[in-house]
């Protein structure tokens, strides 16, 4: 099925029969799903775009690399930094920003403007029973009722089929530098922290091949004060790159494209971050540090029970390996929350047909 | 506005209710003396009173939650309050209520550099956040006009915003985890300081709920190190359009002030009579904020002053020292008081798209002198978050429903122009029964069925955030 309105959409989840499976292009999915395919690729098209107001509205089959495009054309870019994980999870197909939306797709900038959710004004989505449904809308600030698009945001589609989005963009800054450090891993996650805890308002913090990577953005002069002042407050060597191609390979996670092994996205407090690897001293494992050590990716063996090592936070399996298929994807969640989110489930997709099987 | 009859069982049931609740807290923590209660009988949106039934104080979670579960029990109402400075009548009680207040929950649970958070019970107010770090040179961002008095509990419930969170965001984006108490009396930990707990995002929709979900008595808040230097610079136009054109260039232009607000004409003159900050008689007036080191302070200001060239403004100030920069904000602050010295007003916070800016204004003008009440304009121009403020006459007979129904027809005209009812206020019983303008049933049913699940019986602050006749089924349970 391939509705190309909103109207057909709500037709087609509401007749359904059995459970569906939600597919903007397929690129980001975690987990295996059932159901009937629910392509929604049709519904394509960028319905608003306003650089002065800093706003695109589009339908949520539009492709990433459109609405890139059409932002890049203004100097202008989605904030939160996408990832694209095609080649990660061995994926081919068209990235789209409904799917960018479920997924609450962010990339190394999270730690300076906050996730895809943040930049997320409004969303339209049909729920299971094919109601069509508004929350938010397009301006900057809206406080009106509750806030069902941070809801939506991350649900990968468990709540409802996102038909349209509606973005807060950025300027692209004139600049932007990376200090980059050989560093041992301790010493490196502790860099990443002090420039966070600096006022030198830092867009990217990074450990990947024993090289502490800082970003900073800006305009020209800004951008050159701070990498300066930067290496002064951290001491050491650091080379000073400029331009952001390095970043793609933080945000895609591309030091594991080819390699063989499950990964892990692990999301701790960064000062944990060290802990959670040296409790893997003796098992085969390489890993990548983003937002200051906040976020790491573990490529291990099937067997290591990651979650088992993570000592506050949450582990989520990106990328599974034949015979994993009774560990949970999502991580596990206490009781009461639980509880709330299957009272949601039931409430928004009562039969339950909306990517069955996806988050627990 | 209609509040609800108050439930009769539970009026009668007055003495039993105290009595419980006395088994369940302190002595010192329940308030049943109406003399006593007065203080509660409303917030900042002072035309509406109403006397509760008791008010409690907690100072802990767990007594919180056996607050919860008693009142639960009972079948009593309860409505959560921070600091009462909601401009919504989000903490108005109703006289079959309980007020829960949290201003005693106020002490600093964790404070963690390294990982840039900060635990706080809720009760604690917004700027004592920014007061526990300060000194290690760090700071909480959200920064609303209130924030030596609302505590961070309010802030949650209403996601409130301030003059920097063009640059910083709103709450939503600088919370990171609460303790959530529902009404059950159950206590859910929702999320925590990693950026990423795996699941629904349910702290996302906790953040602005109002009170209608839990009652948030914990929160893990995000801290950023303070900037090394800030500097506003004043510009007076002599068309409101025009100022409003140098903002989105301003915008376009890729710089990130942390604060663009705006005054109009009406605000300008009123505000100079009160507080003498020597602002400009123009049309309209833009303060620009912009953070950094001195150097790049300069070099931010150099491109804005030369993209606001390009509109030819007729006074362009900006601050060299600190006593200029306090003067230039001078007025901006003292804005809300000076109207509130020539009269009584009402705030409404209607945002809309930048682009509507100039268009929306001149309508304001045209109604304004319609209706033959007074209005002034004071907002974060930004993104767009209108704050008019129309002056009326509480002691003249049908004055406030005068000014109401302008005030509705504003908000009507911020929707029209595609943008919504408040931005930063909240709805609480004040735009309540606008809330069809902005959305369909179906969009209304689905905010309610989240309520449902959080609390099923919907005794907690039932009477706000949705039209009555929306609510009356289930409020009935
Ligand atoms: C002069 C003035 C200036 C203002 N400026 C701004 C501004 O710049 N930006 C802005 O956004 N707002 C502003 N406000 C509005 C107001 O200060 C905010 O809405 C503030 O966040 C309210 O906080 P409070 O603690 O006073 O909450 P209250 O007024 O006590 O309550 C507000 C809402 O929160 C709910 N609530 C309270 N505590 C809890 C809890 N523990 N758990 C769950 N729900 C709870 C209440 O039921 C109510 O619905 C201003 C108000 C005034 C009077």
């Amino acid at each position: 099925m391939r509705p190309e309105t909103e109207a057909e959409l709500s037709e087609m989840v509401r007749g359904a029969e059995g459970s569906l499976l939600l597919r903007g292009g397929g690129t980001r999915r975690l987990g295996s799903g059932v159901g009937g395919l629910l392509d929604l690729s049709g519904l394509s098209g960028i319905s608003l775009y306003e650089p002065g107001a800093l706003t695109l509205v589009a339908g949520a089959g539009t492709p990433l690399t459109e609405v890139e495009a059409l932002l890049a054309g203004a100097r202008q870019r989605l904030a939160f930094e996408v990832p694209d994980l095609r080649g990660l999870l061995g994926r081919e197909g068209v990235s789209t920003l409904g799917g960018v939306a479920a997924a609450n797709a962010s990339g190394p900038r999270r730690v300076q403007v906050g996730a895809c959710r943040d930049h997320l004004l409004g969303l339209r989505f049909v729920n299971g029973m094919g109601v069509a449904i508004k929350s938010g809308g397009r301006v900057m600030k809206n406080v009106t009722g509750l806030d069902l698009v941070k809801l939506l945001a991350g649900s990968h589609g468990v709540l409802g089929v996102i038909s349209e989005v509606a973005l807060k963009v950025q300027a692209v800054p004139e600049a932007a530098a990376t200090l980059v450090g050989s560093r041992g891993l301790a010493d490196g996650l502790a860099a990443l922290r002090a420039a966070l805890g600096s006022p030198y308002d830092v867009s990217g913090a990074a450990y990947v091949d024993g090289a502490a990577l800082i970003r900073v953005e800006g305009m020209a002069g800004s951008v050159a004060y701070r990498a300066q002042a930067l290496q002064a407050r951290l001491g050491g060597a650091w080379d000073v790159v400029e331009g952001a191609d390095l970043w793609r390979g933080v945000r895609d996670v591309s030091a594991f494209a080819g390699a063989d092994g499950a990964v892990w996205r692990v999301s701790v407090k960064p000062s944990d971050a060290l802990a959670v690897v040296t409790g893997l001293a003796g098992v085969a494992h390489r890993a990548v540090f983003d937002w200051g050590g906040g976020l790491i990716w573990l490529l291990v063996a099937a067997e290591v029970d990651v979650r088992a090592r993570v000592p506050g936070g949450h582990a989520t399996l990106v990328r599974a390996l034949p015979g994993m298929e009774a560990v949970p994807v999502f991580p596990p969640e206490t009781a009461a929350v639980a509880a709330l989110t299957r009272g949601l489930r039931a409430q928004f997709d009562p039969r339950g047909i909306l990517n069955a099987g996806m988050m627990g | 506005m209609d509040m609800p009859k108050p439930d009769a069982r539970v009026l009668d049931a007055r003495e039993a209710v105290v009595a419980r609740l006395r088994t369940v807290l302190p002595g010192d923590a329940v308030i049943s003396d109406p003399a006593e209660t007065r203080a509660y009988d409303c917030d900042a949106l002072t035309a509406y009173r109403c006397a509760p039934l008791a008010v409690v104080l907690p100072r802990t979670t767990a007594e919180v939650s056996a607050v919860l579960a008693a009142c639960s029990a009972l079948g009593v109402k309860v409505v959560p309050r921070g600091s009462g400075t909601s401009l919504a009548g989000g903490a108005l009680p109703t006289a079959d209520c309980v007020v829960l207040g949290v201003a005693r929950m106020n002490a600093v649970i964790e404070t963690d550099y390294a990982n840039r958070f900060i635990k706080v019970q809720s009760g604690r107010t917004n700027l004592s956040v920014t007061g526990a770090v300060e000194a290690e040179g760090w700071f909480y961002a959200p920064d609303p006009s209130s924030q030596l008095a609302c505590a961070i509990a309010g802030n949650i419930a209403m996601n409130s915003g301030g003059a920097h969170c063009l640059k910083y965001g709103v709450t939503t984006n600088n919370l990171l985890g609460v303790t959530l108490v529902l009404m059950s009396g159950e206590v859910v930990e929702i999320g925590g300081p990693w950026l990423e707990a795996g699941g629904i995002d349910l702290l996302g929709v906790i953040c602005g709920s109002e009170g209608q979900l839990g009652v948030v008595t914990e929160a893990t808040l995000r801290i950023l190190p303070r900037p090394e230097g800030a500097r506003p610079v004043l510009m007076g136009f002599d068309a409101n359009a025009v100022a409003g054109a140098c903002v989105a260039d301003i915008i376009k232009a890729g710089i990130l002030p942390v604060a663009i607000e705006f005054m109009d004409r009406p605000c300008i003159r009123a505000t100079e009579e009160f507080a003498h900050a020597g602002y400009p008689d123009c049309e309209a007036l833009l303060i620009i904020e912009v953070e950094g080191s001195p150097a790049e302070i300069d070099e931010q200001l150099a491109r804005i002053k030369a993209i606001a060239a390009r509109h030819q403004p007729v006074a362009y100030r900006e601050s060299g020292s600190e006593e200029e920069s306090r003067k230039i904000w001078l007025g901006r602050k003292s804005a809300f008081g000076a109207m509130g010295n020539i009269n009584d007003y009402m705030c409404l916070d209607g945002t809309i798209p930048v682009s509507e800016l100039p268009f929306v204004l001149r309508r304001i003008g045209e109604m304004s002198a319609e209706v033959g009440l007074d209005v002034a304009n004071v907002f974060h121009a930004g993104d767009g978050n209108m704050h008019p403020l129309i002056l009326y006459d509480a002691n003249k007979p049908g004055d406030l429903e005068r000014c109401e129904a302008f005030g509705a027809a504003i908000l009507r005209l911020c929707v029209e122009v595609g943008g919504c009812l408040t931005g930063e206020h909240g709805v609480g019983i004040e735009k309540r029964d606008l809330m069809q303008v902005q959305f369909s049933d179906a969009d209304l049913e689905a905010q309610l069925t989240v309520k449902d699940v959080f609390d099923p019986g919907w005794l907690l602050n039932p009477a706000k955030v949705f039209p009555l006749a929306v609510t009356a089924a289930r409020r009935a349970g």
